[in-house]
């Protein structure tokens, strides 16, 4: 066992870990973080979506212990106490989430992407979405959340 | 109407806890003291087992116990639908073991199970299980599994024969046939499908010493179902120790509707080892033992008088049941298919014949549409074709043979009556909006690209809201279909609504509050919707065939009208009137004509707290169940309009253009709605285009994982454009019809139809599904280059 120290969703936390646990594993299964989904074992599907030093990570890619000393926030460290994230709220108004399984790697990813983008396509927010899979919504109205919360933070943010 | 009620686009309610990480799905339940299951699964098709050594295995770190087929003597696991052959002699119903008996049939096929105190242990223990596998030949297609000679499955089935079956009248389509003007011939494989909700299956089994009962977590669509199937048919379990709660579970598409053999392994384990039991799918196993969907393989013909009218058709499918009989695998190929092969056309006469055989292959069950986009496509590519041959217009040709306006209740010559609908104005409705008149300018900016454009369109009917338990009842059905609900008002006025639907996505703690809300006046902030535990809920059939709200809902109006109804004896008392002459109008109990009234909430109270109360008369409480069948099925019906551009170098297909106009009744909540057609039409272009489980001879799967399944992603696929006309159902309460399948039932006719469409100038005049760039640039090559070999 090996122990790893890294800051989730702000706090410091220490596990103990087999050098095999992936950090999905670490945060659902050691931390209680349940939020972060896994709906795949080939990285194709993108529910376990995380930020890792507030960059967008497939949380089944990476080891525990690569995590060693990062900052990393699950979908439980978004929202600001009861007030949704402004892309959370771009998803619930738009529709953006049927069952909900793969939606916190999509709200994750989303907010990578909005951070990166200040007038997006729709074109680019398809093609950025290639590593998130949804069974449900045919993305129809996942592209226009995006689109929309997108626009929201850049307001935010200005 | 209330500004939450029918009709409004409310937000959905649920969204609160899954945007922010708190849905509760199975595999987020974790048990005081839980231990983890492995499945070790067959690698190989068909094979009989000889020696099984567990001895290592059992040694393992971690390992508290492994269990074999020999272990685990219990019932199998049962199929919930029986079909006759057209001899009436029963469908071949061979046993289905949880865990292999001294044979294995498909790759993921059970064999045995470790339990260990985490997953990495149990999956590392089960790599130390010796298994003396002797291989026999395989068979994964129909017509190779029914060849003479082909290696038998099952000592109860010959030939590997499920059943024989057919529908409608021979004679009357061999007459038609011999007098037609045209006939139109096609040859069709309807692709096999993997539903691949996001969500894996999972399950957690746990025992109470205490008490004695069981409770069972599992990823289901229909608890009650699972309770019943595995308490009175494996485990010989009463229902009353055996508690089933499917919570928030993360898509089903039909594939979650079926008892698994994961569920009964967990649920009986768990007693043995003394301890909560967590399995969970990895997406490997998800593809190796979820039920898969589709794969027939279908010769259709169409007769038709020199006007383009047909005249009879006549179909011969053969239908892959895979290894064994899933849940509802029966009725897919038979009463849920060539039942709907009229479509929404007239004509008189329709003979079907299916076949259906055993395989070493998943088995394959309902999985969204169930047998209507199978029709769906068989009638829709017909008329394309017989259009084409006859050089007739194909919105034209349509016209001439929709059923009219004025034929309601319309007699099907498959057994349906269709209560109601307009074809003509659906039609129409997507043409406008999807711009059918401009499509010769599109195709030609599109050649200026170099890009080939074609515009398919296809109709579609379905039978939903099912089913009538009677009906079902005769046509094979093993259980009743009704549905239930509870309208639970409490003290103070706020309302819990248990509803025997389970919801994985439709937003039902939204729409069926929205039905509370609009009846009763209240806001839907004080109405909770609870599903999907049968400790809660008195019964329920569960969700599929878009029956949630055609039936379930009208369970909730049922239960509702006797909630109003007993009010409005409270509100006579109070009021001092007589019961006749109270009305329930916007949350209030009136004495008609006055303003003397009683608010909802007060009656609730009086109800608990009978102070001033017909006691004699009346028993306290506000607390109403309901159970509703419904008379008939629902028919959604509608038009799909796909345009698709070609890349001629690479056979590229894309879609460019989606134009939907559906007419599914009433509609409570019009985005809920949306949402459920637009994911319709993902997974129905999905299969024209992208998805495809393929096996190779020797059963080995392919496509087993979602680097080589394609998936539909958000690059694949265009925006929609929806529209919505609105007949009503007349049988129903709520005059609703269901929305769920839609989208899955019309696009793959619609898109290749499109893609045949655009390579019709070559010369081309059918394509498989999926339509892939490969098999595209195939065809383009082909008739491009009709001289590329000299």
């Amino acid at each position: 066992m090996t122990t790893v120290t890294l800051t989730v969703n702000g706090k410091p936390a220490t596990a103990q870990v087999e050098p095999r646990t992936l950090l999905v594993e670490l945060l659902r299964e050691q931390l209680g973080l349940t939020g972060t989904h896994v709906g795949c074992d080939t990285s194709q599907c993108g529910a376990c979506v995380v930020h890792v030093d507030g960059v967008s990570v497939k949380s089944c890619t990476l080891l525990a212990v690569q995590a060693e000393g990062a900052q990393v926030m699950t979908i439980e460290g978004l929202a600001n106490g009861n007030d949704l994230h402004p892309m959370q709220a771009a998803f619930r108004e738009h529709h953006g989430l049927q069952c909900g399984f793969c939606t916190p790697g999509m709200v994750m990813s989303a907010v990578d992407f909005a951070k990166r983008h200040k007038s997006p396509t729709e074109q680019q927010v398809r093609v950025w979405l290639e590593g998130n899979l949804c069974r449900c919504t045919g993305y129809h109205n996942i592209v226009k959340a995006i689109l929309a919360g997108t626009e929201a933070m850049g307001r935010t943010a200005s | 109407m209330t500004a939450q009620g029918i009709g409004v686009a409310l937000r959905r309610k649920e969204d609160a806890r899954f945007l922010t990480g708190r849905g509760t799905y199975t595999d987020d339940i974790n048990r005081p003291g839980q231990v983890y299951a492995y499945i070790l699964r067959s690698p190989h098709a068909h094979a009989s087992l000889g020696g099984m050594d567990t001895a290592k295995a059992k040694a393992a770190p971690g390992v508290l116990a492994v269990f074999t087929g020999t272990d685990m003597q219990v019932g199998g696991l049962p199929c919930g639908w029986a079909v006759k052959s057209k001899d009436g002699t029963p469908m071949a119903e061979p046993p289905h073991p949880v865990l292999a008996q001294g044979k294995v049939r498909h790759v993921g096929d059970p064999v045995a199970v470790v339990i260990a105190a985490t997953r990495a242990e149990a999956k590392d223990a089960s790599e130390l299980i010796e298994i003396d596998y002797k291989v026999l030949p395989a068979a994964v297609t129909v017509a190779d599994a029914l060849k003479p000679g082909a290696s038998p499955l099952h000592d109860k089935a010959p030939g590997n024969l499920c059943f024989d079956w057919h529908l409608g009248d021979k004679g009357a389509v061999d007459a038609a046939f011999a007098k037609a003007a045209h006939v139109t011939k096609i040859e069709i494989v309807n692709n096999r499908l993997v539903a691949n909700p996001v969500e894996p299956r999972a399950a957690i089994g746990e025992f109470d010493r205490g008490t004695g009962e069981y409770t069972l977590y599992t990823t289901s669509q229909n608890p009650h179902v699972i309770r019943l199937l595995m308490g009175a048919f494996v485990l010989q379990l009463p229902e009353h120790k055996l508690r089933v709660v499917a919570p928030d579970v993360g898509g089903g598409f039909g594939s979650k509707i079926f008892h698994y053999a994961e569920e009964a392994i967990v649920t009986w384990a768990s007693a043995k080892v003394g301890k909560p039991i967590k399995w969970t799918a990895e997406r490997g196993e998800s593809f190796a033992s979820d039920a898969h969907g589709r794969d027939h393989v279908t010769h259709a013909e169409l007769a038709l008088d020199k006007n383009g009218k047909f005249l009879a058709l006549r179909v011969a499918t053969l239908a892959n049941m895979g290894a064994y009989l899933s849940t509802f695998a029966p009725s897919v190929p038979t009463y849920l298919y060539a039942t709907l092969l009229a479509g929404t056309y007239t004509t008189p006469a329709i003979y079907a014949e299916v076949k259906a055989a055993f395989t070493n292959t998943v088995p394959v069950d309902a999985y969204r549409g169930a047998g209507r986009p199978e029709a769906c496509f068989v009638i829709e590519r017909l008329v394309d074709t017989a259009a084409r041959e006859m050089k007739i217009d194909p919105v034209d040709l349509r016209r001439r043979n929709f059923i009219a306006k004025d034929a309601y209740p319309y007699q099907t010559p498959v057994a349906l009556v269709y209560d109601s609908g307009d074809y003509f104005t659906t039609l129409d409705m997507a043409l406008k909006s999807g711009d059918h008149a401009g499509f010769d300018k599109r195709r030609q900016d599109s050649a200026k690209r170099n890009k080939l454009r074609g515009l398919g369109i296809a109709t579609y009917i379905e039978a939903c809201g099912i089913a009538p338990s009677a009906v079902a009842g005769a046509l094979g059905a093993r259980a009743g279909l009704y549905e239930t609900a509870e309208v639970r008002v409490h003290p103070t006025g706020s309302i819990t609504l248990f509803t025997g639907s389970h919801s994985h996505g439709q937003g039902h703690e939204t729409t069926f509050a929205q039905l509370v809300s609009e009846r009763l006046g209240i806001p839907t902030e004080m109405i909770d919707v609870v599903h999907g535990d049968t400790n809660k809920i008195p019964f329920g059939m569960g969700t599929y065939g878009s029956r949630s709200l055609a039936v379930g809902g009208s369970a909730v109006v049922k239960a509702l009208d006797k909630v109003v109804n007993k009010g409005k004896k409270i509100a006579a008392h109070l009021l001092e009137a007589s019961e006749a002459d109270i009305e329930f109008k916007d949350g209030k109990f009136t004495v008609a004509g006055t303003d003397k009234n009683v608010p909802f909430a007060q009656i609730a109270f009086s109800a608990y707290v009978p102070h001033n109360y017909p006691i004699d008369e009346l028993e306290p409480g506000l607390d109403e169940t309901a159970f509703y069948d419904p008379k008939n099925f629902t028919y959604p019906a509608g038009c799909h309009i796909a345009e698709v551009e070609i890349d001629r170098d690479t056979g590229e297909v894309e879609v460019v253009k989606f134009t939907a106009a559906d007419d599914f009744g009433r509609i409570i909540n019009p985005l809920i709605v949306e949402g459920q057609v637009h994911g319709g039409l993902a997974q129905g272009i999905g299969q024209a285009l992208y998805e495809n489980a393929v096996y190779d001879e020797d059963g080995q799967l392919l496509s087993g994982s979602f680097m080589d399944y394609c998936m539909p992603r958000a690059d694949h696929l265009p925006s929609f454009s929806v529209a919505t006309n609105v007949t009503l159902c007349t049988h129903n309460p709520l005059g609703v019809k269901g929305c769920g399948e839609a989208g899955a039932i019309g696009a793959p006719a619609a898109v290749i139809n499109a893609v045949v469409n655009a390579l019709a100038p070559l010369g081309v005049t059918d394509i498989g599904m999926p339509a892939t760039p490969e098999r595209v640039w195939r065809a383009i090559a082909e008739h491009n280059m009709p001289n590329a070999a000299e």
